[in-house]
């Protein structure tokens, strides 16, 4: 029997889907598929990621070996300019014909271009194909100014992609009185302005554009208001239009205003024709969004090889996916009293703004706007998705992320199995359980691979995660964190192990622990419990190789491969002749100075030969390492303390200074910050510490596990009053308990989130004594304290380690030529990378 | 095998100055070629010392590692990881990296390149 044959026109996202579900299905049919663009399938929605990636491979979406060992016979670089539907034939530009027993649309759209005056200008482009955006980049290189029309989604990916290339300035213009109109409020366009302006982006409202200026080349764009703006180049994202007009030249039924119309199976008003993605026209919509398409091209797969499904419309929620603006909406986004209850939050400091639609009897949540922050978007959408039932208090929703993280897996379990996860792939809760469960997949990248979860749009990912654990957790499984695969061990347990074995070098430790050679994760690991047990030099018996780049070199590396140099500077507190010193060296060798956050002063830009001969100045006038490269004791700020300020209650500088020379050098599963604060005014900001210390009338207050970095946390009060021995005993425990216990890389701050008890625990254990370990690691700190050296003493005296610092062995006189600065403000700069981000 | 015709061994430099376990670097024909001792397992293996992520001269102070059997060396500034055998990039779609043949002889290590 003769193979049916289906023939496809078009190779955008949804027309290879359909490929591939129709492959998955059934076999023996024949599949022709005819591309008007040069390339097969390409990821859209990620095109602008192409100004960012080095080859076009990263997005295509399969592999080239895919249509040739499925048999799917591809001719790109040639559509379809005719079709007799009596004979069943189609006849390509380049004047193949091929006749069909199914013929399937999935013509996409094109950007919708106003007739405005001068719109043919040089200058003018659009942002749809790979073509469009080599056009602009090529382009932009000679232009200085960037304008967009139209501020919806695309626009607006469209002009943060002009600000990434380097234009001097970008602006937005938008017809409507509000940027993505379709998806948010006034409020909400508002904030979105603020956060753009900060990114470098200039929104135009309602301007109606009358002409483009200029001769042949673009100079500028005229509005109907009379005002005018200069500009070099114009991208227009004003709305797209169905492309139709093939299915509309051979009789096809098309919608009055554009696109391919069809039923719920996805047939036009030819039975054997389908139309799908974003040329078609279902349910009086044009769905301008890759899942419902998707979608669709299950739908008109599954309708071929005779299955009946049909389409139910699809939900039109989107999230804003550039970098630093977080905006999404879901659900019904606008709709108000009388017919609903509109729950809001506006935080003009903080630049969020979040508004919740719920139900009138407040039972359930129709939709919303989430700017600034949206972490939350993903469950927001599955409860309005699934129709959940609201807590009492739906306000507590609006709330940021602590109060959902806590009711995260309360809200996971009441998501029915049915729910919808990926919208793109169209996996469900019950699938993802199931890979967890069945598959054995124990993290989303393995579920990924398992189920496609997550490889769309990517939205659902933070999602899938947190599924993954919460099955884990469920089936009882203990998520056990072994080190890799040359360690079947905890953190913890290695610690212990390399105790009661007393090793002391990485090599010893993974022939006796461990298996195979070790690799970048467990070396600097094993490297650090090293130092925090034995305080040994930490590039000594072979272990200089193990230590992470930074440790290796003792200075932290730069782009383009020089580093820099801090010296310990304790408490702050500088002479001016050690100030002169640091100024003589960095002039000497050439470093760009800078007062670091941590009260200090850190040179950058030094060659790797040059350390050693700048660190041996440094040393002979009674500096010491700064640590700034190690997981280790960093700084102690202080403030000026009662030898000055007028509200001083205790020296706070000197307490610094000796807090900071106990602990300096003293490694840890991360960087230890400390400072100590005169009065309650704070100035030193101890409370933003790993462990704080504050003056009060009868001693000191000590705070423990304060974060700044990404996640800011306020240091909780662990003793108060204190006199400053007892402050002491209380740090060496506090801190003895965290290296013993910590995770790798986890600072003080998460190592107590995570902690069963949390802060009343870890006073039980550090106050109380309540592990009967008090003295135990008092008496090791003090072993650490005592067997303190400064590394770069050591390092510049012994020859041996000495002669690694060189970039050629077999030149070692010679610097590496390839390393570039620039200068920069009367001083240098490194230079960029070397090779463009984009 | 065209390219075996023209490849010469250029003496690198002697045992000791390599690192065990560890890599450095060297000025070779006017190139910088990183030069890694697995004492561990007893190989020798000398790649390109840039890293093509960000074009980075560094592989040579990369730190050395094991993926299974795999021979590997990870970038210190993003680690990204390549194979020491085949130069092939581990961790992401980085391109692959040159490698070059190495022998040891009466206590000096060779590298062969193509003039
Ligand atoms: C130099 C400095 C910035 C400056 O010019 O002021 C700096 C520079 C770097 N910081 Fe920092 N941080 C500096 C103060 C801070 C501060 C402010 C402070 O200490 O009071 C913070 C927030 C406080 C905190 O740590 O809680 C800070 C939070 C971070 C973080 C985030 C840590 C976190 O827990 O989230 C990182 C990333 C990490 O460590 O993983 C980081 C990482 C880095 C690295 C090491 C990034 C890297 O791997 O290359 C930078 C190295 C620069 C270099 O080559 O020397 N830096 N960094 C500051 C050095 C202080 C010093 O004298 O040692
Ligand atoms: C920059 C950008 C960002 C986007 N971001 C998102 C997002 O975040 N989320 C989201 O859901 N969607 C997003 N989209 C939309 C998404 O890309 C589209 O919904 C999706 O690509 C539609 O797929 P399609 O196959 O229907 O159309 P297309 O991908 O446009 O494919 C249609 C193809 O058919 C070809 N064709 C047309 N006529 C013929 C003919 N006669 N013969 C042969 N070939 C023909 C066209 O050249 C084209 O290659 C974005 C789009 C762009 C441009
Ligand atoms: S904030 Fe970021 S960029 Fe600035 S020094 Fe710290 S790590 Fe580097
Ligand atoms: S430069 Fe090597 S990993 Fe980025």
């Amino acid at each position: 029997m003769e193979r049916k044959k289906v023939v496809i026109v078009g190779n955008g996202m949804v027309g290879n889907k359909f490929c591939e579900k129709l492959k998955q299905k059934i076999n023996d049919l024949e599949i022709i598929v005819f591309s008007e663009e040069p390339i097969r399938a390409y990821d859209r929605v990620h095109l602008t990621d192409y100004f960012k990636i080095s080859s076009i491979d990263e997005l295509f979406l399969l592999k080239n070996e895919w249509y040739l060992e499925n048999n799917v016979k591809i001719h790109l670089d040639d559509p379809i300019v005719a079709v007799n539907r009596l004979k069943k034939e189609v006849e390509s530009q380049k004047g193949i014909t091929v006749n069909y027993d199914y013929l399937v649309f999935a013509t996409g759209s094109a950007p919708f271009v106003p007739p405005i005056p001068g719109i043919e200008k040089e200058g003018v482009f659009l942002y749809r194909t790979i073509e469009d955006l080599d056009l602009i980049k090529a382009y932009a290189a000679k232009a200085k100014r960037g304008t967009v029309m139209g501020g919806g989604l695309l626009g607006l990916e469209a002009a943060k992609a002009m600000v990434d290339l380097g234009l001097e300035e970008t602006a937005v213009i938008e017809f409507a009185q509000r940027l993505m109109p379709r998806q948010i409020d006034d409020s909400a366009s508002m904030l979105l302005q603020q956060k753009l302006s900060e990114l470098g982006l200039t929104c135009l409202l309602q301007k109606s554009t009358s002409q483009l200026l200029g001769d042949d080349r673009l100079t500028g764009i005229a509005f109907q208001d009379g005002s005018s703006i200069e500009t070099d180049l114009l991208v227009i994202s004003a709305g797209i239009r169905p492309r139709d007009e093939l299915a509309k030249k051979i009789g096809l039924d098309v919608g009055e205003r554009g696109g391919i119309l069809v039923n719920a199976q996805m047939q036009t008003s030819d039975p054997v024709v389908y139309a799908i993605g974003e040329c078609a026209l279902v349910n009086d919509m044009i769905y301008g969004l890759v899942a419902p398409g998707y979608e669709m091209a299950e739908i008109a797969a599954s309708h071929i090889v005779g299955e009946e499904k049909s389409f139910k419309g699809f939900d039109m929620s989107t999230k804003l996916k550039l970098m630093g603006v977080d905006v999404a909406s879901f659900g019904d986004a606008f709709i108000s009293e009388p017919y609903a209850r509109t729950i809001l939050l506006e935080d003009r400091n903080k630049g969020i703004y979040k508004r919740l639609n719920v139900s009138k009897d407040g039972t359930r949540l129709l939709g919303g706007i989430l700017v600034g922050e949206a972490a939350s978007y993903n469950m927001l959408l599955q409860m309005v998705n699934n129709s959940l039932p609201l807590a009492e208090h739906p306000e507590l929703l609006l709330l940021g992320q602590q109060s959902e993280s806590k009711s995260a897996s309360a809200g996971l379990e009441a998501l029915p199995d049915a729910a919808l996860i990926c919208s793109c792939e169209g996996v469900t809760k019950a699938q993802i359980c199931d890979a967890v469960i069945t598959g054995h997949c124990e993290n989303a990248d393995a579920v990924k691979k398992c189920t496609k979860a997550g490889s769309g749009c990517g939205g659902c990912v933070p999602m899938v995660k947190d599924l993954v654990n919460y099955t884990m957790k469920q089936q009882g499984k203990y998520i056990r964190s072994t080190i890799c695969e040359h360690f079947d061990l905890s953190r913890q347990e290695l610690y212990d192990l390399i105790k009661i074995h007393e090793l002391k070098s990485y090599d010893h430790v993974l022939d006796a622990l461990g298996r195979g050679h070790g690799c970048e994760v467990c070396k600097p690991l094993v490297s650090s419990l090293l130092a925090s047990l034995w305080n040994e030099m930490i590039l000594g018996k072979g272990n200089d190789v193990a230590q992470d780049s930074n440790d290796r070199y003792l200075a932290n590396i730069q782009k383009g491969g020089t580093y820099s140099v801090v010296p310990r500077i304790p408490g702050g507190e500088i002479t001016p002749d050690k100030l002169i010193v640091i100024g003589e060296v960095a002039k000497k060798y050439s470093l760009y100075t800078k007062i670091t956050g941590g009260q200090r002063i850190d040179l950058f830009g030094a060659h790797l030969n040059d350390l050693p001969f700048i660190w041996e100045e440094l040393i002979a006038a009674g500096f010491e390492s700064g640590h700034a490269y190690g997981k280790a004791l960093r700084t102690v700020k202080s403030c000026v303390g009662s030898t000055w300020c007028r509200f001083g209650l205790h020296d706070s500088v000197s307490f610094a200074i000796r807090i900071e020379e106990r602990y300096r050098g003293l490694r840890a599963p991360h960087k230890i910050k400390s400072a100590v604060s005169g009065c309650i005014r704070e100035c030193a900001e101890a409370q933003s510490k790993d462990f704080g210390i504050i003056a009060t009338e009868k001693g000191w207050n000590l705070y423990v596990c304060g974060n700044g970095g990404s996640k800011p946390q306020h240091a909780l009060l662990l003793a108060s009053d204190i006199d400053s021995e007892t402050c002491i005993r209380y740090i060496d425990r506090f801190l003895m308990f965290y290296i013993r216990t910590a995770d790798p890389l986890t600072r003080t701050a998460t190592w107590l989130n995570k902690m069963e008890g949390g802060i009343d625990y870890l006073r039980n254990v550090v106050v109380e004594d309540g592990l009967g370990m008090g003295e135990a690691w008092e008496q090791d700190m003090q072993l650490l304290v005592d067997s303190y050296r400064c590394e770069w003493k050591v390092a510049v005296e012994n020859p041996e380690i000495r002669k690694r610092f060189v970039h050629f062995v077999n030149a070692p006189e010679e610097k590496d030529e390839t390393v570039r600065f620039d200068s920069f403000r009367g001083q240098k700069k490194a230079a960029d990378w070397n090779v463009s981000t984009y | 095998m065209n390219t075996q015709i023209d490849m010469k061994w250029l003496k690198a430099c002697r045992i000791e100055d390599a690192i065990e376990n560890g890599g450095v670097c060297l000025k070779l024909n006017n190139e910088q070629v990183a030069l890694f001792y697995f004492a561990r397992r007893n190989e020798w293996y000398a790649t390109q010392n840039e890293c093509p992520h960000k074009r980075q001269m560094i592989l040579s102070r990369g730190m050395l590692g094991s993926l299974g059997e795999t021979p590997k060396v990870a970038c210190p500034f993003h680690k990204k990881t390549f194979a020491l055998d085949t130069g092939e990039c581990l961790s992401g779609d980085e391109c692959a990296i040159k490698t070059y043949p190495v022998k040891v002889e009466n206590g000096s290590v060779f590298i062969g390149m193509t003039a």
